[in-house]
């Protein structure tokens, strides 16, 4: 907890602009992270800017830290007792490991979906109005019925569920799930969207809901996604990292990485020679 | 459909002065689960340390054992010296003349004493005092080196109520106020008695003890005068409320009444105030009761118990020694001594504490560590009693049980994962290996009766005899019939422990082993079992601890009987550590309490070594595969 | 001893019959092992296996068929004698005179010894002897049968190990089918003294399961046990108290440690809280049962006279918060268990969205395990009906029909301990005694069972 809980200031954000998202505001900085594992480092010192309105995907071959970094972002690993980061990341230029932020408040507006679905064993309405309610957003039930509403019609579930929003969120199929989880990640009122891997426990169809979904969340938030399918990466994100044992080798615009990647371990691992 | 809200202007809200305030509440609603939970692990650990607490306090009272020193002749009897003689250990020989001889000399020959005060005398020292003096004798003889005819230097062990006094759980007498001369001087012609004059100051302590006793007896006797007041105005009530018609005979018995009650309560309020006179006036003579306290003078080398106390004069009873009736004792030579418990309260009278209390200035009482209770089995005579029968009846349990249980748990925890087919038979089994598990132990303890001990029989038709009937003649009470109980008790624990060990070893093994073209009996038993082997130790050593203080089924069958010799082989009738101690704590002794206790700590050692051994084979043989 | 004997004979026969039908499966492979089907060993074993079996197998059986063929004699012999002597004897005394006969025989000392005892202990001693002699011989005749049947069975072709395993594994059934046996043994001790009870009520089993005076013995004097006064309620009521009082020190207690211990506690503490439950877990319940009676009893007593309370000596309240303190260690690991059990990624979901571990735990952590939560609760329900010890010793022996937990209350265990403990004739208190067994037995079935089904769903949704 703590010391001090001051309430950061209100920043106002900028009205969307759906258009000139050309030259967006960089909304998360960091530089030198470093994350420990007990002795172990995991992350070795990564600096990244991350762009407002833009999808960034994290990609690389299987442990090399983007999961960790990306946790990083929400203090997820806050929760582990033997993980300890270090360096400075900061959102809207306020570092967020400073005493003074509040990890819950920070998660509040870091939203983050997970690997596998993990709808809680509640009703959908419950699961998507969990967040607003903990954290005291809506002023009242029509307000908490909105944002209900529209989380779910943003994470294009809506019309789906809107029939039985009291059945329980664990009995949808798996794509579904994934959407719900969206749609209460969303409903929390976030700034930034934190996904990592949210297509990898899904059937194709559901993955390519979740994709064009992901693509137009793009129009409110700063969506970052860890991935392991270079396709994915491909359609959905704006901007490309690749991670290697816990660097960050190359950071460009995802055309770049692609088609024209600096490195050559960037080169063999999208040619899919490594993986 | 509901309007759009405006995102943004939610997400603002997270940076609210409001969201602060709530977010700290939320972290006080943190606060308080987490409180809840240090508070019930607080109370749990409070729980076992006032547990643990009791039982080591309580085991404390009896780690010493006090023996009084006597200096006896042994003399013996043309009987005994044949039964001294005779090699057989089993024929024992009580010396009990000898060491009553030894405690009359003690008190100088107690010649003047009556029977009643000859009887404490003797039951000072416990009633296998003499028995315990034959053996010393006896193994003397023996050895060649005869004590018989020679002055020996016995130590006998003083009775149980003499040992829980001295321990000071009956409460000791206290100082009765010493300081002022005191002379003695002869009560008249009777030399059993004597008169003390002091000045005031003396026995201040002991007057006003009395005053205070004298106080509340008034105020009891006023309560008795408050009930008969209240059955005399019942009875009034009553002859008022008769009717004209109402034959003389019923008004007569009515009359009579209310004169008893009356005079009754006459009779308690006089008393009252006499008390309360007594209560009030410091220059009362108090007479002294046997229901009042004690007040002890030991002076010029003898012990006086008073029976009048006044505020300069006092009379009393000698009760031990020939005080000097001449001389006068200056202040601090002399102990008055204030024993608040009245005698008729209390196991141990005035007479014993003044022996008892020349015993301890002489020396003659010893404290050694009570061995005793390790050594020997159960006895009605609590100073006597110990836990060792018990303990080799728990041992010949175990090892039933564990002959028992372990290999059909072994046999069956490798049927039910490596053999069973999945079937309603198998399903079955596994239904009943749950539901036994929960099973109240006393179920257990119904079934052991029935099968295993007096037999089976449904509608009037015998089904068959007590099982164990044709190993033993009569079953109850015995190890085997126990270690079958706990068997069947353990059972479960030990197969659900055994299929978890085998279920952790890789299926690869097996492959490995099957693939060799080993047969799946091979398998289990060259490969899995072995590997499986020390979680399924562990298991069943757990079971064992359990069953080790599995009191229920045993004392249904029989195994709280009263028992004094330890077995000497499982068919043999026994109690049980646990058994023992539901017995003890039955019993009204006091002494028992703290041997309870006392086999409660040994208990405890053996389950805490049984669950440390369990737990260094988990971490010496554990493997992560 | 022609018995010990005899059993000696059966072990040594199955040694030879294995060393024998190695020997002879070696030779009949002709020097080449490979033309075997199985190994020499197993042939030797299986030989080995049939003779203990046969010979073992026909020793009990017949040793039991001639033990009751014996004990039917003796008691025709004894009513022919004493009919000859113009006696009369009660079913008791005469097993006495049995009894003292065999000890007579086996010369031991006997309670009595006149000619009517000595002419049955030899009587008793001729026909032992015979049953002795027919039994040793028997088995091991048929032992050496199975020699010889198996020893001929020896061939390249015999497939001794299937057969052998074929044999252990039933053996190793057999050990499994134990469970069901015990099941099936307490069913039947139970249900005949049960169904006998009723039967001496006339079949009123209403007047046990809903009548409120409970003296069962009172009546025995005059021959049978009263329907009016076998009423179980206050034993009913009297459990269900003192559950009741310890689930309330239990569930709040044991819940809350583990909520503590598996999501907030340091491992600091998590160290000296875990060994702690379990030695809690691990105290006998006789220790509690003298904890209850030496010091807690006491307690309350004095606080309640210290507060102007009259409390009784063996008050309900005094057993209930030591069986609680019993349970608590139950329900606490279960509930670990249980907490434990629920995905870490659920619990991702939750913080990820800004819930606090408090929020987490008692919004989504608590209900996805409370199946499991309400199983352990059961449990320890069942737990507590079923617990003796700590009643026996700590709680009251009359049955009170009360609601004041500071009153003395009985409960089932305590009078199933009374009845078969007390001075009454076995025979006599035996009914009510099993009688309250099988109910404390179905009842403790029943909650294990809905307990266990709980259990299972919760499990089949987290797996």
């Amino acid at each position: 907890m703590p010391d001090s809980l001051t309430p950061p200031q209100v920043t106002a954000r900028p009205v969307a602009d759906m258009a000139g998202s050309n030259s967006p505001e960089i909304k998360i900085a960091t530089r030198d992270v470093h994350v420990f594992y007990g002795e172990t480092e995991a992350i070795k010192g990564v600096s990244l800017e991350i762009q407002d309105r833009t999808v960034t995907a994290f990609i690389g071959p299987s442990g090399c830290g983007k999961s960790t970094f990306l946790r990083c972002i929400n203090r997820m690993n806050d929760t582990i007792d033997i993980c300890r980061v270090t360096g400075t990341i900061e959102m809207d230029g306020r570092d967020i490991y400073t005493r003074d932020i509040d990890p819950v408040q920070l998660r509040a507006r870091v939203g983050m979906v997970f690997q596998k679905p993990n709808p809680f064993p509640k009703s959908i309405y419950d699961n998507v109005s969990y967040g607003p309610k903990i954290h005291g957003l809506a002023a009242n039930r029509r307000e908490l019925d909105a944002i209900v509403e529209q989380s779910l019609r943003r994470a294009a579930l809506w019309e789906e569920v809107k029939d039985r929003l009291d059945q329980p969120g664990t009995g949808l199929s798996g794509g579904q799930q994934q959407r719900l989880c969206i749609a209460r990640a969303v409903a929390t009122a976030p700034e930034v969207l934190l996904m990592d891997e949210p297509c990898s426990a899904l059937d194709p169809i559901a993955t390519a809901q979740v994709e064009e979904l992901i693509y137009e969340l793009r129009e409110n938030y700063a969506v970052v996604i860890v991935t392991h399918s270079m396709q994915q990466a491909a359609r959905v994100s704006q901007k490309t990292a690749y991670f290697h044992l816990g660097e960050v080798l190359e950071y460009d615009d995802t055309p770049k990485i692609f088609t024209n990647p600096e490195h050559e371990k960037t080169q063999q691992y999208v040619t899919g020679r490594f993986g | 459909m509901t309007a759009t809200i405006d995102m943004t202007a939610i997400s603002a809200r997270h940076t609210s002065a409001a969201s602060g305030a709530r977010t700290r509440q939320r972290y006080w609603a943190q606060i308080r689960l987490q409180a809840y939970g240090i508070l019930a692990l607080t109370l749990a650990a409070a729980a076992l340390v006032i547990l643990l607490w009791t039982v080591v306090a309580k085991t404390a009272t009896v780690l010493f054992e006090d023996y009084l020193v006597l200096d006896v002749q042994i003399d013996v009897s043309n009987r005994d010296l044949t039964a001294l003689n005779d090699p057989d250990p089993r024929i024992n020989v009580a010396l009990n003349g000898v060491v009553r001889d030894g405690l009359r000399a003690e008190i100088g020959g107690g010649d003047g004493l009556g029977r009643r005060e000859v009887r404490q005398l003797f039951n000072l020292v416990s009633t296998d005092a003499g028995l315990e003096l034959g053996a010393i004798v006896k193994r003397s003889v023996q050895e060649g080196a005869p004590l018989i005819g020679a002055r020996y230097r016995y130590e006998a062990l003083l009775d149980d109520q003499v040992q829980m006094y001295l321990g000071g759980l009956y409460g000791r007498p206290v100082d009765a106020g010493s300081d002022s001369a005191l002379s003695v001087t002869r009560d008249g012609e009777d030399t059993s008695r004597a008169v003390l004059s002091f000045e005031g100051g003396a026995f201040e302590a002991a007057r006003e003890a009395l005053r205070t006793r004298r106080a509340e007896q008034a105020a009891r006797a006023e309560a008795e005068a408050a009930r008969q007041q209240a059955a005399v105005e019942a009875t009034e009530a009553r002859i008022a409320a008769l009717g004209a018609d109402t034959d003389t005979e019923t008004v007569e018995r009515l009359r009579a009444g209310l004169d008893v009650y009356a005079r009754a309560r006459e009779k308690a309020l006089e008393n009252a105030r006499a008390l309360m006179a007594q209560a009030s006036d410091r220059t009362t003579v108090h007479s002294l009761s046997e229901s009042d306290p004690s007040v002890l003078v030991r002076v010029q080398g003898g012990w006086i118990k008073l029976d009048a106390l006044g505020p300069d004069l006092a009379r009393g009873t000698i009760l031990a020694g020939e005080p000097d009736v001449v001389a006068t004792a200056p202040a601090s030579s002399w102990q008055g001594w204030l024993y608040e418990t009245p005698e008729t309260n209390r196991n141990i009278s005035d007479r014993q504490v003044v022996w008892l209390a020349e015993f301890e200035r002489e020396g003659k009482i010893v404290t050694k560590p009570n061995w005793r209770l390790l050594e020997s089995s159960d006895s009605s005579n609590a100073e006597l009693a110990g836990i060792w029968g018990a303990l080799v009846g728990s041992f010949w349990t175990m090892v039933v049980t564990f002959l028992l249980a372990f290999p059909i748990g072994v046999m069956a925890s490798i049927y039910l994962e490596e053999f069973a087919p999945k079937n309603a038979f198998t399903d079955f089994i596994e239904i009943n290996i749950n539901n036994l598990a929960a099973v109240p132990s006393i179920v257990f303890g119904l079934l052991g009766i029935t099968v295993l001990i007096s037999g089976v029989s449904l509608f009037g038709v015998d089904l068959f005899d007590g099982l164990l009937k044709a190993i033993i003649e009569d079953p109850r009470s015995t190890p085997v019939a126990g270690g079958v109980v706990l068997a069947l008790m353990s059972l479960p624990t030990i197969i659900i422990a055994g299929r978890a060990s085998i279920k952790a070893v890789p299926p690869s093994i097996r492959d490995a082993a099957l693939g060799l073209g080993a047969s799946r009996l091979q398998t289990a038993t060259h490969h899995v079992l072995p590997l499986a082997m020390p979680g399924m130790m562990t298991g069943s050593i757990i079971a064992m601890a359990q069953a080790l203080g599995e009191t229920a089924p045993l004392i249904i069958i029989g195994m709280n009987s009263f028992i004094q010799e330890a077995p000497s082989a499982p068919g043999d009738k026994a109690n049980v550590l646990p058994s023992l101690i539901y017995i003890w704590k039955n019993n009204s002794e006091r002494l028992f309490d703290g041997k309870t206790a006392a086999a409660i700590c040994v208990l405890l050692v053996f389950l805490i070594a049984m669950n440390a051994l369990a737990v260094l084979l988990r971490k010496r043989f554990e493997r992560r595969w | 001893m022609l018995l010990t004997l005899s059993l000696i004979a059966i072990a040594l026969l199955s040694l030879t019959a294995f060393v024998g039908a190695r020997a002879r499966a070696v030779s009949a492979a002709g020097g080449v092992l490979s033309r075997l089907h199985s190994r020499p060993a197993y042939h030797g074993l299986y030989a080995a296996l049939w003779v203990a079996i046969v010979g073992f197998g026909v020793f009990v059986l017949l040793d039991m068929i001639g033990l009751s063929i014996v004990a039917s004699l003796m008691a025709d012999e004894l009513d022919a004698r004493l009919a000859d002597l113009g006696q009369t004897l009660l079913q008791i005394e005469k097993n006495l005179v049995l009894s003292d006969a065999r000890k007579i025989a086996a010369g031991q000392v006997a309670s009595a010894i006149d000619p009517l005892r000595e002419t049955l202990a030899e009587r008793f001693a001729t026909l032992d002897a015979l049953r002795a002699g027919v039994v040793a011989t028997l088995a091991f005749a048929m032992a050496v049968l199975a020699f010889v049947v198996s020893y001929r069975q020896i061939g390249q072709d015999f497939r001794a190990r299937n057969r052998t395993e074929r044999i252990l594994r039933t053996f190793l059934m057999a050990a499994a089918a134990i469970a069901i046996l015990t099941t099936v043994g307490i069913v039947l001790s139970l249900i005949g003294e049960t169904l006998s009870f009723f039967e001496g009520l006339g079949w009123r089993v209403d007047m046990f399961l809903f009548g409120t005076t409970w003296s069962p013995l009172s009546g025995v004097q005059e021959g049978s046990i009263s329907a009016d006064k076998v009423g179980a309620v206050p034993l009913f009521a009297g459990t269900a108290m003192i559950t009741l009082i310890a689930m309330l020190v239990a569930v709040p207690i044991g819940l809350f440690a583990a909520i503590y211990l598996s999501d907030f506690a340091p491992k600091r503490v998590r160290a000296w809280a875990k060994p702690m439950l379990e030695i809690l877990a691990g105290i006998p319940t006789v220790v509690y049962g003298f904890f209850a009676a030496i010091t807690v009893a006491p307690f309350v007593r004095d606080a309640g006279a210290a507060l102007g309370i009259d409390v009784a000596s063996q008050s309900a309240l005094a057993a209930g918060v030591v069986m609680g303190i019993m349970i608590i260690p139950f329900i606490s690991s279960l509930s670990d268990d249980v907490i434990n059990a629920v995905p870490q990624s659920l619990r991702d979901g939750s913080l990820g969205l800004g819930a606090t571990k408090a929020e987490t735990m008692r919004q989504v952590v608590l209900p996805a395990a409370l199946p499991g939560i309400v199983s352990a609760v059961l449990l320890g329900i069942s737990r507590a009906v079923g617990e003796t010890m700590i009643v026996v010793m700590a709680a009251g022996q009359g049955a009170n029909l009360t609601a004041n937990p500071l009153e003395e209350v009985t409960t089932v265990t305590v009078q199933i301990v009374m009845l078969i403990l007390g001075d009454t004739e076995a025979a006599t208190a035996a009914g009510p005694a099993y009688t309250l067994g099988f109910t404390l037995f179905v009842v403790t079935l029943a909650l294990n069972m809905v307990a266990l089904r709980i259990v299972r769903r919760y499990r089949e949704a987290y797996e």
